[in-house]
């Protein structure tokens, strides 16, 4: 009888922690990505009514502070903010595997209309939240025919920082091409005090002129889309073309590529290190080298300043730290600025009830309308936010930010649009830089660079 | 008592059946299922026959060429793995000093996951390659043996364990006869000890054959498949038209579904070969 008891309370034990094992498993969700997803799961106490929002970050330099934001969020209102950020370059799979849950994310991104058409069945009509009631410029949103599928909620920009500081030395040497930063507005001018700098580059202490062109597959987005975006918005521009018709990008001519090797030539040329071993290089080893002064250059955006001042050991001051706009020698480019746009436009999932839709959209607005939330956006999140709910004051002030502010505001020149957000796919893009980084080796010719584009950006848009 | 057991195994095998059906069979089948539809979320699928199948060959030859990149990978360090691991087995079961520190050293890199031994390779190996001005991903070439390289490191160690038990189950007696008929070490070698270790043999080829064809995780940290995906292996050709673009899901799922059944044949055929080899005292 014994024994039979016995058996009995260790098959009940044996499936007790079988069951719990599973649920366990079951809420410890994005593990499985096989990507460093955090899951923050904020607010102890989940029992206290007030509902939950979850929110699929997109930013992993900013995961920490969605941590405050759900604190300071739970404190003021009682609803519950779950974050979970996907690893950098993870978040369509984080995404795709996530929504398919049943505790699917409510709040998500998508990065334009591209972004829409993958994820439309998704996308909630956000015409009538407050936010983008709000919104500074109508026009950025994702929009179709009536229907606001996408609120973008930073605006950012990107071209050349370079470091004043080695300017400043370059310009005081003896047969310097320049005087200031001022005089180089265009390709010609760039390229030839690059070319000068180079030479002299003992003379300025630097290792080259430009930190060195990470071309590691996964680290080459500055080049397949940033930089192919200018000639892909003068293209957009010439041809007078919408780029929110995808009928229209379902080829490309990709005609001013001699523009684009122009400044890539540049870049690979007269860098850290030779051409041949850019195949190995990151964005993070680019970054560092800019902040332990052994560049006077870099392409990047205005998020990277976190990255700079980050280095150990840095050099750069941060009066020293400017954009430059990226010149391709395209007629009239002295008129041409920074590129400054979005890819990051808050989406709701419309499959989600319409209570968590509602939270959602309260969170949202609350981010960005209320003090505690702007206080966030502007300081912590140093988003320059494009709603009408933030005074002139309330901008970040990190240089780069100052630097884009000032672009910006000066009307004299054309903003090079963000218009990368019609490129087809990841696979489009991730090709494109492999043949990119083979040209840099030398194992293939440009004419072959420029077919391979035009004819896989052909093949991934009609998939 | 073995009434009892038999009348409750079903309560004891139960945890195990639930699962191996929720996280193995469930999976595999609906994996077979979404392969035949265009998904984006595995609960959102639409029925469109063997097309995916017919897109992953003839879109572009990725898949093609990572299958060719994995065979001959495979087939290098299933050798070479082998060879050397049943060396080192052999070295390490004569009476030398220090054979339980060797044996450790040899098997410790197993323990490093593969992602870290991936990076790890990749700065040795780039740091050799830079005297010569270039890296790892010049050319497909390098990063072939660098896999090779990579994974013989990995896997010799965990082999040699499996190899030295084979050996030192092998009875002297056996050993100490020969040697009083008057055979020499090779003669031993391979009439005695190789006969004797082929379930050893059965086991190892099994598992170096698997573990090359699934490598995914070294493949990914040391190349990422660069340049132009002329590295990459199956597993990671997969991965990347599933994740690639919009809408290739199915592609990829269809392109996993093949990948599944050339391992299982290959193993199949492997382990029907090298258990007939088997000889039973």
């Amino acid at each position: 009888m014994t024994k039979k008891l016995f058996l009995l309370l260790s098959v009940l034990l044996i499936t007790a922690s079988f069951i719990t094992a599973c649920t366990t498993t079951d809420t410890a969700a994005p593990a499985d990505t096989g990507s460093q997803a955090a899951a923050a799961d904020t607010g102890s106490d989940t029992t206290t009514s007030g509902g939950e929002v979850y929110y699929l970050n997109f930013k992993p330099e900013v995961s920490e502070i969605y941590d405050a934001i759900a604190k300071a969020y739970k404190e003021e209102t009682g609803v519950t903010l779950k974050v979970v950020t996907a690893a950098s370059g993870t978040y369509e799979q984080t995404l795709k595997s996530e929504i398919a849950k049943s505790d699917a994310p409510v709040l998500f991104q998508i990065n334009g209309p591209r972004g829409y058409a993958n994820w439309a069945d998704y996308c909630a009509d956000l015409k009538d939240t407050e936010l983008y009631q709000h919104l500074s410029d109508k026009s950025l949103a994702v929009t179709v025919g009536d229907g606001v599928y996408g609120i973008p909620y930073v605006v950012e920009g990107y071209g050349i920082i370079y470091n004043n500081a080695i300017m400043e030395k370059y310009f005081a040497l003896d047969g310097a091409l320049a005087t200031s930063m001022a005089e180089i507005n265009n390709f010609q001018t760039l390229k030839a005090v690059v070319e000068d700098m180079t030479a002299k580059k003992d003379a300025l202490g630097i290792k080259g002129v430009f930190s060195s062109t990470s071309l590691k597959p996964g680290e080459d987005w500055r080049w397949q889309t940033h930089l192919a975006n200018v000639p892909i918005f003068y293209e957009i521009r010439d041809n007078n073309l919408d780029i929110k018709d995808a009928e229209a990008f379902r080829e490309t001519k990709f005609q001013y590529s001699d523009n684009f090797r122009n400044i890539f030539d540049l870049y690979i040329n007269n860098s850290t290190v030779e051409p041949t071993l850019l195949g190995s290089k990151s964005v993070d080893d680019s970054m560092a080298e800019f902040a332990l002064g052994q560049s006077a250059m870099v392409q990047n955006g205005n998020w990277a300043w976190g990255q700079i001042s980050g280095v150990d050991g840095n050099v750069v001051l941060a009066e020293d730290v400017k954009f430059l706009p990226i010149y391709t020698g395209m007629p009239g480019e002295e008129k041409q600025s920074i590129s400054v746009g979005t890819e990051n436009f808050f989406a709701i999932n419309s499959q989600a009830s319409p209570e968590k839709q509602k939270l959602a959209a309260d969170f949202i607005y609350w981010l960005y309308s209320s003090d505690t939330g702007k206080a966030f956006v502007t300081n912590d999140l140093k988003f320059i936010a494009p709603f009408d709910t933030f005074t002139e004051e309330e901008k970040p002030t990190d240089p780069l930010a100052k630097s884009l502010l000032s672009y910006m505001a000066n009307t004299d020149l054309y903003n090079v649009a963000w218009d990368f957000v019609v490129f087809p796919s990841q696979t489009f893009k991730d090709n494109f830089g492999a043949a990119l980084l083979q040209y840099a080796q030398g194992t293939m010719q440009w004419d072959e660079v420029k077919q391979l584009m035009i004819d896989q950006w052909k093949v991934e848009a009609n998939k | 008592m073995q009434k009892m057991a038999k009348k409750y195994y079903i309560f004891f095998t139960l945890p195990t059946v639930i699962a191996f059906v929720i996280s193995f069979l469930i999976p595999f089948i609906l994996g077979i299922y979404l392969s035949f539809t265009k998904f984006t979320t595995v609960t959102n699928s639409q029925w469109v026959g063997i097309s995916n199948y017919i897109h992953a060959f003839t879109d572009d030859r990725n898949f093609l060429n990572a299958i060719i990149f994995t065979a001959k990978f495979a087939l290098v360090s299933v050798v070479l793995i082998n060879v050397f691991a049943f060396t080192l087995a052999l070295l390490l079961t004569r009476t030398i000093k220090g054979t339980n520190i060797f044996r450790t050293v040899f098997f410790m890199p197993n323990l490093i996951g593969g992602i870290v031994l991936g990076y790890i390779w990749q700065l040795i190996i780039n740091g050799i390659l830079i005297n010569f001005g270039v890296d790892i991903t010049f050319s497909g070439t390098y990063g072939f043996w660098g896999l090779v390289v990579l994974m013989n490191w990995q896997m010799v160690g965990y082999m040699m364990i499996i190899y030295i038990a084979g050996i030192q189950g092998i009875s002297s007696e056996l050993i100490e006869a020969a040697e009083i008929d008057g055979a020499n070490r090779w003669q031993i070698l391979r009439s005695i000890t190789i006969p004797l270790v082929m379930p050893a043999v059965t086991i190892c080829t099994f598992l170096t054959v698997t573990n090359s064809f699934k490598l995914f995780d070294q493949n990914l940290a040391l190349t990422a498949g660069a340049p132009a995906r002329t590295s990459s292996m199956i597993a990671l050709d997969i991965f990347n038209t599933f994740y690639g673009s919009m809408g290739y899901e199915g592609v990829g799922q269809a392109k996993a579904v093949m990948f599944f059944l050339v391992v299982a044949s290959i193993v199949l055929l492997q382990l029907r070969y090298s258990r007939s080899k088997e000889t039973e005292i």
